[in-house]
């Protein structure tokens, strides 16, 4: 007894040192840097809430398009990965993305729980601004690209199945890739791989795994609905349009002439996609439709993503203009003739829109390599080729798991009550 | 003529349109409704969350037709309805006096068709 009570005392007075240890961990590291810059810091901690923003955008552009008896369980999964991938991005995700290199794949576990990122800067990714901006910044990322995979497998996912995969893929696909990409001696990085705001991380690694979704799922039950409410997915792709400059011009990591640039190409890119989608829909199913306008919108946000900083005005003309006419063709032609069910177009926009802003930004860029194309191509067709296996192997590792598909009568019940005993809209006021 | 009231689960309306198509029988009207039967509202699994006053979300169909496809309608109802479970709802068979097409005037079996 008096042993048990020894050791308890003993736990309890090395609890505060654990605990401050604990504390300061994220503080107590500085990698040299230069000194901080108000204003870089300024406008990348705005960005970094842009870019959440866009989220819960996602949320309500996925939610408006889905039937009415699903709205809530879109909301939910999108509002659900802001939470699981932060806490998964502060155990181990930032770390494996951005910390120290092991063998150009993946980055090792010394930043785990934010050890040593701290507000001082770190000078390899942003030199200016402190650490942990940076950090927030490339979390707001990690968050929005698992939520883009959604608008694959909407109206049919068991809720748990999306938890448990989204926690495995931040961690499997999100991070390596990322740091392939974006990481101080990541290969495609070395490779001289051009990607200013997430074209391969977040896109074409979303879209891909979206496609492999959409395989795997299966066809939803039942006739194919219209959208419940548009102008709750006109208010999402608002957001979506309104975050994206966070996005992109925040990816300059500087209040500097990139991220004006950035941000007037973006601009520029997704109201020329927006134009020809409309265009397009007027021409090809007879009416000029608000869906197409909006979706023509954000493939010319995706597509513009890896180039903002890259190209010229003109060039975003080009790369809005390919993306809708590309991804036009990809949500009405491609997805009908192979008939995989594409909930929301996932795929057909972020997958298809990113690898043509990937390609086009190899041709396009500003300053890049002479052979700018070619290394383009094989940063696309690397990243697209691992986040479709990896993303398989993950869908069928959940299926094992827990169960991928809810039961076909929850199904016609619907996700909202099904999975969180809720509804959206009641009949009665 | 009969006008056939069925109050369904909203998770069978798929089916039972189907099956009613299967069977040649294409007018119909459905509405959203609220309601409750011998139960009192309360329900087993997922049917549906409390509302005001424990009313269910149910689906009720209308549906006009001449005798000779009022057994087939009821059937198709049946099949497309039925899960085995409480709450499956009901079908009422009412005599209808009078039908007439609003764009030509014409009225009765001719009216239904």
């Amino acid at each position: 007894m008096n042993m048990i009570k020894r050791r308890i005392n003993q736990a309890l007075r090395a609890a505060p040192a654990l605990l401050a240890a604990l504390l300061t961990a994220g503080t107590g590291y500085a990698a040299e840097g230069g000194a901080i810059d108000s204003g870089d810091t300024a406008w990348l901690l705005s960005s970094a809430g842009l870019v959440l923003l866009m989220t819960p955008g996602l949320a309500f552009f996925y939610g408006g398009l889905v039937r009415k008896k699903n709205i809530l369980s879109v909301l939910m999964q999108c509002f659900m990965a802001m939470c699981l991938v932060t806490v998964i991005w502060f155990f181990c995700g930032y770390s494996l993305a951005f910390g120290p290199d092991v063998g150009h794949f993946i980055g090792n576990l010394s930043w785990a729980f934010l050890n040593g990122v701290g507000p001082e800067p770190n000078a390899d990714y942003a030199a200016t601004v402190p650490h942990l901006a940076f950090m927030a910044f490339q979390l707001k990322f990690a968050i929005i690209t698992p939520a883009l995979i959604i608008g694959a497998f909407a109206e049919r996912i068991k809720f748990s199945a999306f938890c448990v995969f989204t926690a495995l893929w931040t961690i499997l696909v999100y991070s390596p890739v990322a740091h392939w990409v974006w990481g101080i001696g990541g290969f495609l990085r070395d490779m001289g791989a051009m990607d200013f705001a997430g074209g391969a991380v977040v896109h074409i690694n979303a879209g891909m795994a979206a496609l492999a979704a959409a395989l795997i799922l299966g066809k939803r039950v039942g006739k194919s609905a219209p959208p419940h409410n548009l102008p709750l997915a006109i208010l999402g792709a608002g957001m979506l349009w309104f975050g994206w400059f966070g996005f992109n011009a925040g990816s300059a990591l500087a209040a500097n002439g990139v991220a004006a640039t950035a941000f007037v190409t973006t601009h520029i890119a997704s109201a020329v996609a927006g134009l020809v989608w409309s265009l397009l829909d007027w021409w090809y199913h007879k009416k000029p439709t608000t869906l197409g306008m909006i979706t023509g919108a954000v493939a010319g946000l995706v597509a513009i993503t890896p180039a903002a900083g890259f190209v010229t005005p003109t060039g975003a003309m080009i790369i809005g203009l390919g993306s809708a006419v590309i991804c036009f063709i990809s949500v009405t032609f491609v997805k009908a003739k192979f008939g995989y069910d594409d909930t929301l177009d996932a795929f057909g926009v972020h997958g298809v829109g990113g690898i043509w802003g990937s390609i086009a930004t190899g041709f396009l860029a500003v300053s890049g390599a002479n052979n700018q194309l070619w290394i383009q191509i094989k940063a696309t067709a690397i990243t697209a080729g691992f986040a479709f296996v990896a993303s398989v192997i993950l869908f069928k590792l959940v299926d094992m798991i827990v169960g991928l598909r809810v039961s076909e009568h929850e199904e016609r019940i619907g996700l909202d009550l099904t999975q969180h005993r809720e509804t959206a809209y009641t009949l009665l006021d | 003529m009969k006008y056939i009231i069925a109050v369904i689960q909203p998770d069978r309306i798929d089916a039972v349109l189907d099956m009613l198509e299967e069977k040649e029988i294409h007018l119909v009207t459905v509405s959203n409704v609220l309601g409750r039967g011998r139960q009192k509202g309360i329900s087993s699994v997922y049917r549906s969350v409390k509302e005001a006053g424990n009313l269910l979300r149910k689906i009720k169909l209308e549906i006009a037709v001449n005798e000779d496809f009022v057994d087939k309608t009821v059937a198709a109802i049946i099949e497309g309805g039925r899960t085995g479970e409480v709450g499956d709802g009901k079908i009422f068979i009412l005599d209808l006096e009078e039908c007439i097409r609003v764009r030509t005037g014409e009225t009765g079996r001719a009216a239904i068709g």
